[in-house]
């Protein structure tokens, strides 16, 4: 594994915080002087390895998280594309999701800091999951905020929050999703930053986050990136990955940035593209591909806005991609054509979540299977910019979505969704759900 | 830079703040007006979507005006249609400011809002490092620019804060968001003191609630007293025109005299 100080790793790193017009630090001078003392943190424990932090980064990732994930071939799915098809699997990090790479880098680097109490949000809970498992790891004490909304559409992973002995602390403002739970983090920490650090899940927020997270993410392109050279003898000709704040995303490019490989944002296209000025919604959370800029939740990044600067509410069936905003060094890199954005609407991604899980026999989490929405659109036209060997990053498992899956899919006529006939006539299907599943009929 | 609202803090300065618009354009109006008899300055939020530094209170009261309508357009016709003598800071997020007009930045906003009659800004997610395009528009349309002083900024932070405000600095009692207490914080007074050779006016501001509060903060040393929640409690309340006027008339007068008593 390089360490993230060696090669150009750290001429990446932009000393201010801003990526083109992007980045920054718009965050209430309270929260400044814990900003300041967390990127002193970030250069002197993760950029240089201070005390052999990032020796013991790597030490619990493996141990802990059971890194280095897989590169494995999609038999089913090459065949399909008449492509070579790889995957990364990230689904089988500890935890089941890339989330715990960030996750345990920050709670350790609290622990390096002196801190004794860790805060965190969660959209679609893995995230939260991730932090809380962490927690417990490290033996920190540990609060999740996520929104109503999130918590109804998430219970698997409220279950395991708890369950790793974090609090669950339920946002109830605006639509109670991902935007809310950041919004509230960062005022509990407003109250709390002296002895408190929020690890934040995305790239996303005020310097040095975006930078933080994606050198704790970008293990995931490092791996990737020898694994290919050492099994396929190549560089992929292109990388996909799903995009909401764009954690995994900028995990999956990093290490790739500098080659002759093709980078696909794949954004939740949600039932439609573009911004409702009158009702003040996105129907979508395609900030890369329809935003404008702005400043949110400490960064100046693409936004999905109205025309005042309101920001407007996102929707996707993905509650990990359901945000405004999106990390601002992602948004720069599109902004210089050097990742490519695209969307995949909800049918679309629900209908790659099905075709993975009896393809391949991996059942994706629902942001994962984006990304592999735009593998199948992208297939049926003409020329594509994929190449012949493309690597997909599978962001996360899709237990968690089973439930909204099972109701999404009742919902809308899929080609490749499965009748759940035998659950309905065991009686396995509560009131709602076995009504909704009649109606797919 | 401007001294324009300095001068009002003569005497134990009373700064109020509601939201524009809450709980609609009409009420909003009647009660900033009742404020303008013992207020030297108003703060007038511009509400905004993700306001990250309010507590619930306030954040309630962005919800209810947004749901009625308010823009930074109508804000601005609000401002002109004010009948009050009292200066008029306007208090709202970067995004706001940046996004109004037809050139990215906050120039247009900040002419637009001099030619409203507003006299200063506070923009909570605007810390000095990005601060200077605002500072500039400010100085060019002869505006104040307000920072915050929280209870854990120092050193270096406070002599860059220092360099860039004007009209006054607004010391935040404690940490957190905004919202009304029982109590007010201990370290007021130790904040007070680490910008005590200022020559900007400090007005203190999170969590102050009632009269006897106000006195104790200006006996602590404060030029002036930010009270927000509290007041916008009074609007929450629900009750009719005439209702919440009067309280807040009340409220505004205990909290002026609370204000000169610290001074006696």
């Amino acid at each position: 594994m390089t360490a993230p100080t060696e090669g150009g790793r750290s001429a990446r790193t932009e000393a201010d915080g801003k990526y083109g017009a992007y980045g920054g630090q718009y965050v209430p001078e309270a929260l400044m002087p814990a900003i300041e003392e967390l990127t002193d943190a970030y250069e002197r424990y993760v950029l240089d390895n201070e005390e052999g932090f990032i020796d013991e980064f790597r030490r619990r990732l493996a141990d802990f998280g059971g890194r280095p994930t897989p590169l494995q071939r999609a038999d089913q799915l090459s065949a399909r594309y008449d492509r070579e098809v790889y995957l990364k699997r990230e689904d089988l990090l500890h935890g089941g999701a890339h989330k715990l790479n960030n996750a345990l880098g920050q709670v350790l680097l609290a622990q390096y800091m002196g801190k004794d109490r860790i805060i965190a949000e969660t959209g679609a809970g893995q995230h939260g999951t991730a932090t809380a498992m962490a927690a417990a790891h490290l033996d920190m004490p540990c609060e999740i905020y996520m929104g109503e909304t999130d918590i109804a559409r998430q219970r698997p992973n409220v279950f395991r929050i708890r369950t790793n002995g974090a609090e669950v602390v339920p946002v109830t403002t605006g639509r109670g999703t991902l935007k809310e739970a950041i919004s509230e983090t960062m005022r509990d920490w407003a109250g709390t930053v002296e002895n408190t650090h929020y690890v934040i899940g995305s790239i996303v927020g005020p310097h040095p986050f975006p930078a933080l997270v994606r050198t704790f993410q970008s293990v995931i392109s490092e791996e990737a990136r020898r694994q290919a050279r050492d099994r396929i003898g190549r560089l992929p000709d292109s990388v996909v990955a799903c995009a909401g704040g764009g954690s995994n995303t900028m995990g999956a490019f990093d290490a790739f940035r500098d080659d002759d490989v093709a980078l696909y944002a794949v954004e939740a296209g949600g039932s439609s593209l573009g911004v409702d000025q009158d009702r003040g919604v996105a129907p979508n959370s395609a900030s890369l591909s329809t935003g404008t800029e702005g400043v949110l939740h400490g960064a100046r990044t693409k936004l999905l806005q109205d025309g005042d600067g309101q920001i407007v509410e996102s929707h996707s069936v993905s509650a990990g991609l359901d945000y405004a905003g999106v990390g601002p060094e992602l948004a720069h890199l599109v902004d210089r054509g050097q990742v490519e954005p695209v969307a995949v609407d909800d049918d679309d991604a629900l209908e790659a979540f099905h075709r993975l899980s009896q393809a391949e026999g991996i059942i994706p989490a629902l942001e994962t299977a984006h990304a592999f929405g735009y593998l199948e659109t992208v297939s049926e036209g003409q020329a594509d910019g994929l190449g012949e060997v493309v690597l997909v990053n599978v962001s996360g498992r899709g237990d968690k979505d089973l439930e909204t899956v099972l109701e999404e899919t009742a919902d809308r006529e899929l080609s490749v969704a499965p009748n759940m006939d035998v659950l309905r006539r065991a009686g396995g299907l509560g009131g709602g759900q076995a009504d909704a599943a009649d109606q797919g009929e | 830079m401007t001294v324009g609202l300095t001068e009002t803090f003569e005497e134990p300065a009373f700064v109020p703040y509601l939201v524009a618009g809450d709980p609609g354009y009409e009420d909003s109006l009647a009660y900033v007006e009742t404020l303008a008899d013992a207020a030297d300055v108003i703060e007038l939020g511009l509400p905004f979507s993700e306001p990250i530094a309010e507590g619930p209170t306030i954040q309630e009261a962005i919800v209810r005006a947004l749901e009625e309508g308010m823009t930074p357009e109508r804000y601005l016709a609000f401002v002109r249609e004010l009948s009050v003598e009292t200066p008029i800071v306007c208090m709202t997020y970067y995004n706001l400011l940046y996004q109004y007009g037809d050139e990215p930045g906050p120039r247009p906003f900040v002419r637009a809002a001099a030619r409203a009659g507003i006299e200063g800004f506070v923009v909570p997610d605007l810390p000095v490092e990005e601060a200077d395009p605002l500072r500039a528009a400010c100085d060019e349309f002869g505006l104040d620019l307000i920072f915050i002083v929280a209870p854990t900024t120092e050193g270096a932070r406070l002599a860059r804060i220092r360099e860039l405000v004007s009209g006054y600095v607004y010391v935040q009692a404690r940490m957190g968001t905004t919202g009304a207490r029982e109590d007010v914080s201990g370290r007021t007074a130790a904040s007070l003191a680490r910008i005590d050779g200022w020559s900007v006016p400090k007005a203190v501001g999170f969590g102050i609630k009632t009269g006897e509060h106000a006195e104790r903060i200006v006996r602590a040393g404060a030029d002036g007293i930010i009270v927000g929640s509290a007041l916008v409690e009074i609007v929450a309340s629900g009750e009719d025109r005439a209702a919440v006027t009067d309280r807040i008339a009340t409220k505004a007068a205990e909290l002026k005299r609370g204000a000169l008593a610290g001074d006696e």
